[in-house]
């Protein structure tokens, strides 16, 4: 019996060890998907107010990005300009925020990508708190209820915003 | 595609945050106007001062997002400073430093917390330093116990031609 035991204390380790290696240790789940999606009001940086409340209703595709993301969110910004002008008569809206960035630089990448729906920046940190945003590129999609459906961590593509859109757009308001 | 994705997110949080912090170490605020995130659940009963100690605490429990091991209180990125920022407000707005965390929890998932809590399946990470070194000590016990233990010698059976023989011997010495 005293023979097979330090072998055997052998396998909870690898058991432990066969779960561990097949968790991806970059996933973090977030425990907002299927909540109701944090309220905000952001100033763009055109100076006009964008809130939450004032899109309800409306398929909510929240962008979080930064200038200085690269590559991820520069292979991103020319999809998600794409799908916005696809979608925007279709009741869905592109919230662009950008978080930890210089407003020069944010207003230079946004020129760079004629991104034409509406960014604002987050200078307190606040709004990527309320989402758990802990890098960029995250996008979340809100349905029309107004409740976080997805999170995306990484770059959003045209396959993937239109999947997920379309989905959305298929629930009843 | 996804994970390279992911690396390079991680990598452009870590650089990024750093360098717009390099660039920037007095943390001006964007030229923006106010911009308001509904915070949700403040207390309308403000508490009039603000312990520095019960931020420090608070900040100290909590994982920089954008860091490697690094809590929000010792990260010097832009991103735990608004998070102190953050505790500070909600501490100042009265909830308690529990509350705070919880916020943060809310948020993030115990992910956020750089101790796990003492339930469910984290109590493993909790209890196998302390199971492993009783199970190591009693194994070293049981092999020092094995290892100095006088080990007696079986009686090897002696011919009894040989023992005769050595009987008479004896007996023939003057």
């Amino acid at each position: 019996m005293w023979r097979w035991l330090i072998p055997l204390s052998v396998v909870p380790v690898l058991g432990l060890l066969a779960y561990g290696f097949r968790v991806n240790p970059h996933d973090i789940p977030s425990p907002l998907v299927g909540r109701p999606a944090a309220p905000f009001v952001l100033r763009t940086f055109d100076g006009t107010d964008v809130s939450l409340a004032s899109l309800r209703g409306r398929v909510v595709v929240l962008n979080f990005w930064a200038s200085w993301c690269y590559p991820a969110c520069y292979e991103e910004a020319p999809a998600l300009e794409r799908s916005w002008r696809a979608y925007r008569d279709r009741e869905v809206s592109v919230v662009g925020v950008a978080i930890q960035d210089q407003p020069d630089a944010a207003r230079k990448f946004i020129a760079d990508f004629s991104l034409s729906f509406p960014n604002a920046p987050d200078p307190d940190g606040k709004v990527s708190v309320e989402y758990g945003v802990y890098g960029v590129p995250e996008t979340f999609f809100i349905d029309r209820a107004g409740r976080i459906r997805l999170k995306q961590t990484g770059a959003v593509s045209d396959d993937l915003f239109r999947g997920e859109v379309e989905t959305l757009l298929g629930e009843p308001a | 595609m996804r994970r390279a994705g992911l690396l390079a997110l991680t990598v452009a949080g870590l650089v990024g945050g750093r360098s717009v912090e390099a660039r920037a170490p007095a943390a001006p605020r964007l030229a923006a106007g106010p911009v308001a995130a509904a915070a949700a659940t403040v207390p309308a009963n403000a508490a009039p001062t603000i312990d520095e100690e019960t931020v420090r605490r608070v900040a100290a429990q909590l994982r920089c997002v954008v860091c490697q091991n690094l809590s929000v209180l010792d990260s010097p990125s832009e991103m735990a400073a608004q998070m102190r920022a953050i505790i500070r407000e909600r501490l100042a707005a009265g909830e308690a430093p529990e509350q705070v965390v919880q916020y943060f929890v809310d948020k993030y998932g115990e992910w956020i917390l750089l101790a796990p809590r003492e339930h469910g399946f984290n109590l493993l990470v909790w209890a196998a330093p302390v199971v492993s070194v009783l199970v190591g000590l009693a194994v070293v016990a049981v092999l020092l116990r094995r290892w100095t233990r006088p080990r007696a010698r079986p009686a090897t059976p002696v011919d009894p031609a040989l023992r005769e023989r050595i009987r008479r011997e004896l007996d023939s010495l003057p």
